[in-house]
């Protein structure tokens, strides 16, 4: 079985530099891979590529074994791969319903309802309801504006809408950079849930503890390139390290 | 995002109480300004025994319909984070352009003219339209500041409005259009006000309970959030700007009906009522905030100081003494609490 997302030696270079040199990897249903690398490593360039905001110079992006190629982030978010980046682009006034459907909101059921848009916020909240606690998210009331959630339950918002919504490939950028320890748990409790659904996880993160705990690989970026693919027992703080400074070299390309 | 409130809101428990809470200070906020509303009709019954009489209700609702109208408008356009500072300008062209229309078009028009009576309509609301469209696209597409573009189409509005008749008002217009103006049903209720209220009540629940209401606030609130869920950003607000400048178009049809001429000069004092009624009833000027029910309630405001002063023997010109002073306060007392809820 092909994987959910494969990266087949994806390149990028802005004008004379290159970001990215021949960068491979691949995440598979269920799993979650990390994707680590000093400042500078090429992380949020394959993340763009991913989430549909650049084009690659050459190389290829698969999705269930399928070359996709977006567009646009709507592009890419339509074919299954959804980015939950730092800034979590919540509206803070709106509450956890407004957010939660934002942009697919659903109508009301007849005709003239349809023409002028008008909301069905019961079975909006019902769903919300039910979805964050599938997840079991801890948000105690929908009706809450976004604003007055804690930083972990803005986090688990906006991680829960974008599994909801897009049922392939999330993309997380830093989601515990902010947190206290508690919902830092609580974050890395539901990245597993996620990705026990089914979800192809990619999760970049400065955090090697997170990496740690969450992550089945990690792929470890060094200079725009693939430094080390580490998976268990070779996945340890050491070795993470090792290969982001560069101290460890020359295995895995 | 604000992460000053992350202690307080760890415990779930604690945080469905502050929930509660904040929904009473929205309701608490409503019925602040609706409290101020209700002390100054007390306050002005007392003093005049002209108040509470059905002229000054006609008078009153009458001169409140445009300022209401524009208010309308100008909610939905505050709440998506920007300014209108066109309307009232774009009123009295729309007035002038459309009695200009009925005056030259169809000058042997006699009798009910129904024909040339809708045409005119149609030049009013269609040139208020076009100024909302002007207004949207040069905001969501060029990207001018609302600020800018809307003070360059005031004054474009202005201009265009005394050069079509050399400053002059237009009133060669068909006098059915005088009768539809000053008909009252039931001698209590003139057209233009149940017009006005249709469509204020009309765009109420747009505003609250529609998709187009949702994304108005949800831009106003946070355009990245609303790019980035893939909403069209930019034909929301170009419609946002557009429902404002229809709006200021139907104000210039009831203006025009009511006082039995287009005049350039209407409207240009309504502009800055029409904002100051729209923040006196608590939507945020930084967008994200607002309600049409709090429009009405500012409006009211300020159309009850205009004629009750009057009756209280005060010079009117005080009522723009005290809409200013009532702004003031209005979004002053809504600071502190806002500071306050962010402290707890």
């Amino acid at each position: 079985m092909s994987p959910r997302l494969e990266v087949r030696d994806i390149t990028k270079h802005y004008g004379g530099v290159q970001a990215l040199g021949g960068v491979s990897l691949q995440v598979n249903a269920g799993e979650v891979v990390g994707l680590v690398g000093d400042n500078g490593a090429g992380k949020s360039t394959l993340l763009k590529i991913l989430s549909g905001a650049t084009f690659p110079s050459s190389g290829q992006v698969l999705l269930e074994g399928q070359p996709a190629r977006f567009a646009s982030p709507a592009d890419a978010r339509d074919a299954g791969i959804a980015t939950v980046y730092q800034d979590l682009a919540l509206a803070g006034q709106r509450d956890v319903v407004a957010n939660f459907f934002l942009g697919r909101e659903k109508l009301a059921g007849n005709w003239l309802a349809r023409r002028v848009g008008w909301l069905d916020g019961k079975a909006m909240a019902t769903h919300t309801v039910s979805e964050l606690a599938r997840l079991r998210t801890r948000i105690p009331d929908v009706h809450l504006a976004s604003s007055d959630l804690s930083g972990g339950q803005r986090q688990a918002l906006a991680i829960a809408r974008a599994a909801a919504w897009t049922g392939k490939v999330l993309l997380l950028d830093e989601p515990t950079s902010a947190l206290g320890v508690e919902q830092q748990q609580q974050v890395l409790d539901l990245i597993r849930r996620v990705s026990g659904e089914g979800i192809a996880v990619l999760l970049i993160s400065h955090q090697m503890p997170d990496v740690l705990a969450v992550c089945d690989r990690a792929v470890v970026l060094r200079l725009g390139r693939v430094a080390a693919t580490l998976a268990r027992p070779e996945l340890t703080s050491e070795n993470l390290l090792g290969y982001i400074t560069g101290a460890i070299s020359g295995r895995n390309q | 995002m604000t992460t000053g409130t992350d202690a307080g809101a760890q415990a779930p428990a604690v945080t469905a109480r502050r929930g509660l809470l904040q929904r009473g200070q929205a309701l608490a906020r409503d019925l602040w300004i609706g409290a101020v509303l209700v002390a100054l009709a007390v306050a002005f019954s007392i003093d005049s025994p002209y108040f509470l009489t059905r002229a000054n209700w006609l008078n009153t609702s009458s001169t409140a319909t445009e300022v209401l109208l524009l208010a309308v408008g100008e909610t939905f356009v505050i709440c998506a984070g920007g300014i209108d500072l066109s309307v009232g300008a774009v009123l009295g062209f729309s007035g002038t352009a459309g009695a200009w229309v009925m005056a030259h078009g169809f000058a042997g028009a006699t009798g009910p003219a129904i024909g040339p009576v809708a045409v005119g309509f149609a030049a009013c609301v269609l040139t208020g339209a076009a100024f909302g469209l002007v207004n949207g696209f040069l905001v969501a597409w060029a990207g001018v500041p609302a600020f800018v573009v809307t003070l360059g189409t005031l004054g474009i509005a202005t201009g265009f409005g005394y050069l079509l008749n050399n400053g002059q008002e237009i009133s060669a217009i068909p006098g059915s259009v005088v009768t539809f103006g000053n008909t009252n049903l039931g001698g209590w209720v003139p057209v233009p006000v149940l017009i006005t209220a249709v469509i204020t009540l009309w765009c109420g629940l747009l505003l609250a309970r529609t998709r187009f209401g949702m994304y108005t606030l949800a831009i106003g609130d946070s355009r990245e959030a609303v790019v980035r869920a893939g909403i069209n950003d930019r034909r929301y607000l170009l419609e946002i700007y557009l429902l404002a400048g229809t709006l200021a178009g139907v104000a210039a049809v009831l203006v025009m009906a009511r006082l039995g001429a287009g005049s350039p000069a209407s409207g240009a004092t309504d502009n800055l009522n029409a904002i100051a009624a729209v923040v006196i009833g608590g939507a945020s000027l930084f967008g994200g905030r607002g309600t049409i029910i709090g429009t009405v309630i500012g409006t009211a405001i300020i159309a009850i100081l205009l004629t009750g002063l009057v009756l209280v023997n005060v010079p009117p010109f005080w009522q723009e003494v005290a809409v200013g002073a009532i702004l003031i306060a209005a979004v002053y007392i809504d600071q502190l609490r806002k500071r306050k809820a962010s402290r707890r």
